[in-house]
């Protein structure tokens, strides 16, 4: 049989020259080829090479499934090279999604009992690696015996080996626990490091079994100090530190012991103090052992003292040239940032400064930290370092850096002004990406600090005339100069420098917001119904207002036609209603379900009543809520009064969802009136349930009252109210 | 006896991706499952060519092509001197560049990453020893010896040997009994099979 195919090296080096992706794929075709027609042969001597260029090919991500059968059957070769190359191939290969995995189950078994520990290496390494759960319960018990009758070459990767069927099957952890016990008092690192894994993996699965390993502290204990302590020790020694991998191990699983146990914390208090104090820190590898210390005394029921050394710690990683280990240092903080504040707040000022480093991960790290430690003391200097920071961070970080500044404000503003003015910053430097809360959130709190309608209303004119691009400020301006724009042209203010304005110059800034093609539907919503109401706070132009209104009233955004037209209405048949619509807006109720993602609700004593503006269906009961509290202000309207009969209505808020409302009928005339009953048309989205009247007949003289009651009314949009008389 | 709350989120199509929740730092009392592991280790050049990809948690191919092909991509993205650790999905993921080599490991939610740092260097440095002062071509000539050797220095996911002379040992015995086991024929000997 000669030798048709190319040697592994040289087909490697035949697909690296290969210069345009189709050479390499022509390449690649003829070697699989090849390579198929090899495996379809019987026993020839380049199996193991094969399936080597094989595996080679897959990993440049070509299709090898056809190789799969190939590994089961060298994994059965009594040749230790086929062997090799067979189980590195199902461990590429074959994963234990795949219905081949199962048959190599019984050559793994065979070879775990195999006289050359380098065999029984490979199905350990093999079952570690892909064994499925099937497998695993199937070969547990072999890797039970190894545990306890061989060599430490194999006890270590048999622990190992443990594990992963731990971990696939918990319920097999038992199996392990005697054999993973006496291993602990091997000297071989490699089967100590293996047994403490073990261990660690057992005692998580198990509140029974963690509790019978409690007993080993003292052991483990021992074992640490004795490499803490002990000189140098070639074998095992990495730059200075005797074992790290193993004492990292060692203090996780102290850590899981310690937890929740004060006898078991106690035991462990001195050597931790002794590795925290005794580590080398200036390589990584003892930073790495110091942190899994700082990790473990955090999480165990540690004395003040020893965590006030780990915090301490954590500090001095923060000044550490390393960026990793400042890195490190800030996702550790941040965990104990709720439970030792005060520990962390010493170190605020250097974590403050990590907001400036380079890279982007530092920078979030440091961003959630200080916004952590944000608090009624220190709010002023943090909120001048976060509102810096929000100018100049990575854009993926800014809606973050908005919503914690607004969270932080809320809970600490010193003072009103100081709030308004933060949130307007904000808005200035970062106003594309603050969530749609924002805005009716500033124009509650706009709201309620009346003192400062004449502040907030100057700097929002200003922050307008220089930039209409930030949709979420102008909205907010518009709807302020729409409220308080009277306040604006008396050209006084306390404190800050009035502007000069004339209406003109109001009304300018308003229609240049509702024509610029910057504005988004919304924003030109909020200025037009601002240009509406400043209709009854100037003087002068009101016939201006009048034409941009009735110009919108043939808007190509339905939205604004619709509103257009209603102003319209308002100004021609309900004009003597315009002031009284068109008032101040009454303080709004912060969460109660005031979400006016947009407008805000006008009152109306007309019945006819205009819902708020919602941006999205979801905020329609909300918006709907919202108006109904405008509503329960309103005590009684007299909406009827005609030839003697008085129909007045009051409404109150029963509910969440519901509104009772109450139209009592009274007559002034002479006669009486019998007959009188009262019919409600509502849309088919509300529901209404009218109770019987108190009457149908309206005595003379207004000597009693007919007293009709609707309730549980939701999503009520209009309701007319015709009374019926005979 | 206190109750265990396996605080583990398992994803379905992410069978082994076991997401911790909340860690170590919750009140007292609240016991969660930390879980400490090594997912994969992929070895790849700076133009983003796979030299070495070693899975510890079973995932399908096209699973694997996917995470791949996105890690790379970050990993390469990142400049020079930016932290050797990211979050990316649930994992943390270390990495190091040797030379043209990235080094790049993903490891669960409570792992401690200084030390995974030491084991990619230690893997780094069993490979120096080996070939003598590695470089890539080694590893993409001898893909199957970088494999081997990092088979003999992690089990699992979990590191098996922390001795260096140790795993350097066992490996040239492993290798002894390859050569004993091929019947010595002059042309395979050419053609540099061993």
């Amino acid at each position: 049989m000669t030798v048709t195919f190319l040697p592994l090296q040289e087909m490697i080096r035949a697909i690296r020259s290969a210069r345009t992706q189709c050479e390499e794929r022509g390449v690649i075709q003829r070697e699989c080829a090849a390579i198929r027609a090899q495996f379809r042969q019987a026993d020839n001597g380049g199996r193991s090479h094969n399936l080597a260029k094989l595996l080679y090919v897959h990993m440049l991500g070509y299709p090898a499934h056809f190789g799969q059968m190939e590994c089961v059957r060298m994994i059965a070769s009594p040749r230790y090279s086929e062997k090799r190359v067979g189980y590195l191939g199902a461990m590429m290969l074959l994963d234990e999604k795949q219905d081949a995995s199962l048959l190599i189950t019984n050559s793994i078994k065979n070879d775990l009992s195999n006289s050359n520990q380098y065999i029984q290496s490979l199905a350990l390494c093999t079952l570690a690696c892909m064994g499925s759960a099937e497998m695993c319960r199937d070969l547990a018990p072999e890797i039970d015996r190894l545990l306890r009758a061989s060599n430490s070459y194999i006890k270590k990767k048999a622990a190992l080996c443990a594990v992963h069927i731990v971990r696939k099957v918990h319920d097999l952890g038992e199996l392990f626990t005697k054999a993973a016990r006496s291993l602990l008092t091997e000297k071989n690192h490699g089967v100590v490091h293996g047994a403490v894994v073990l261990i660690t993996e057992l005692c998580e699965r198990n509140s029974e079994t963690l509790e019978r390993f409690r007993k080993t502290v003292p052991d483990l204990v021992q074992i640490m100090k004795g490499l803490v302590i002990s000189g140098y020790s070639p074998d095992h020694d990495v730059a200075g530190i005797s074992d790290p991998f193993l004492q990292v191990r060692i203090l996780r699983l102290l850590r899981i012991l310690g937890r929740n146990n004060e006898a078991a914390s106690d035991a462990m208090n001195d050597l931790l103090a002794q590795v925290a104090t005794n580590t080398d820190s200036t390589k990584t590898v003892g930073n790495a052992v110091l942190y899994e210390t700082v990790l473990t005394v955090l999480d165990i029921k540690s004395e003040s003292g020893l965590r006030v050394l780990a915090v301490n710690i954590l500090g001095r990683f923060l000044l550490n040239n390393d960026r990793n280990i400042r890195y490190i240092a800030m996702t550790s903080l941040q965990k104990i940032v709720g439970t030792d504040h005060n520990a962390v707040q010493r170190h605020r000022g250097t974590i403050v400064d990590c907001l400036k480093d380079q890279d982007a991960s530092v920078k979030r790290r440091a961003l959630e930290l200080s916004l952590a430690l944000v608090s009624a003391s220190n709010i002023r200097s943090m909120m001048k370092e976060l509102l810096s920071f929000l100018s100049s961070c990575p854009p993926e970080l800014r809606s973050q850096t908005a919503s914690g500044i607004f969270n932080a404000a809320e809970r600490y503003a010193p003072s009103q002004r100081w709030h308004i003015d933060t949130i307007l910053h904000v808005l200035t430097t970062a106003g594309g990406d603050v969530r749609d809360e924002t805005v009716p959130n500033l124009i509650q709190l706009i709201t309620n600090t009346s003192e400062l309608h004449c502040y907030t209303v100057h700097k929002l004119y200003r922050a307008l005339l220089s930039d209409i691009s930030q949709q979420p400020l102008v909205q907010v301006a518009c709807w302020c100069i729409g409220e308080y724009g009277d306040l604006l042209l008396t050209g006084e203010c306390q404190e800050t420098e009035p502007v000069q304005v004339t209406e003109d110059y109001v009304l300018d800034v308003l229609e240049t917001v509702l024509q610029s093609h910057m504005s988004s539907p919304s924003t030109r919503g909020f200025a037009l119904t601002a240009t509406m109401k400043l209709s009854t706070r100037i003087t002068e132009n009101v016939d201006r207002i009048r034409s941009i209104v009735s110009i919108y009233g043939s808007c190509i955004d339905v939205e604004l036609q619709q509103r257009a037209v209603e102003y319209n209405a308002l100004f021609k048949k309900y004009d003597h209603m315009r002031a009284a619509v068109l008032e101040r807006m009454p303080v709004i109720e912060k969460n109660s379900q005031g979400h006016t993602n947009g407008e805000t609700i006008k009152e109306s004593q007309t019945v006819k009543v205009k819902p708020g503006e919602p941006q999205q269906p979801a905020n329609q009961v909300q918006a709907n809520a919202a108006f109904y509290t405008v509503f329960s202000i309103v005590a009684t309207v007299t909406v009827y009064e005609k030839d003697g009969v008085t129909v007045t209505l009051s409404c109150e808020k029963q509910s969440d969802s519901g509104l009772t409302v109450t139209l009592t009928a009274s007559n002034s005339t002479e006669s009486d009136i019998r007959g009188f009953t009262l019919q409600a048309a509502v849309p088919k989205s509300v529901q209404l349930h009218m109770k019987a009247p108190s009457g149908d007949s309206l005595p003379a003289r207004g000597t009693a009252k007919l007293v009709f009651t609707f309730a549980d009314m939701s999503e009520v949009y209009e309701t007319k109210v015709s009374p019926v008389t005979s | 006896m206190f109750a265990l709350v396996a605080n583990q989120k398992v994803v379905i199509d992410w069978p082994c991706f076991w997401v911790v929740l909340g860690g170590s730092f919750l009140p007292r009392g609240v016991y969660t499952v930390l879980l400490f592991k090594m997912q994969f280790m992929l070895l790849f050049s700076r133009q983003g060519k796979l030299r070495l990809q070693k899975w510890y948690v079973p995932l399908s191919d096209k699973e694997k092509k996917k995470i791949t092909r996105e890690l790379v991509q970050t990993v390469l993205a990142r400049k020079p001197k930016m932290c050797s650790f990211l979050e990316w999905r649930d994992l943390k993921i270390v990495y190091k560049r040797y030379a043209s080599l990235y080094f790049c490991c993903a490891i669960e939610d409570q792992d401690n990453e200084l030390i995974t740092l030491e084991i990619i260097h230690r893997y780094v440095e069993l490979l120096d020893k080996y070939f003598g002062s590695v470089c890539e071509l080694d590893i993409i000539f001898n893909f199957e010896k970088a494999y081997f050797i990092l088979d003999e220095f992690l089990l699992g996911g979990e590191a098996q040997e922390t001795s260096k002379k140790n795993v350097l040992k066992a490996i040239e015995q492993a290798d002894l009994l390859q050569e004993e086991a091929e019947t010595p024929r002059s042309v395979l000997e050419e053609i540099g099979l061993t």
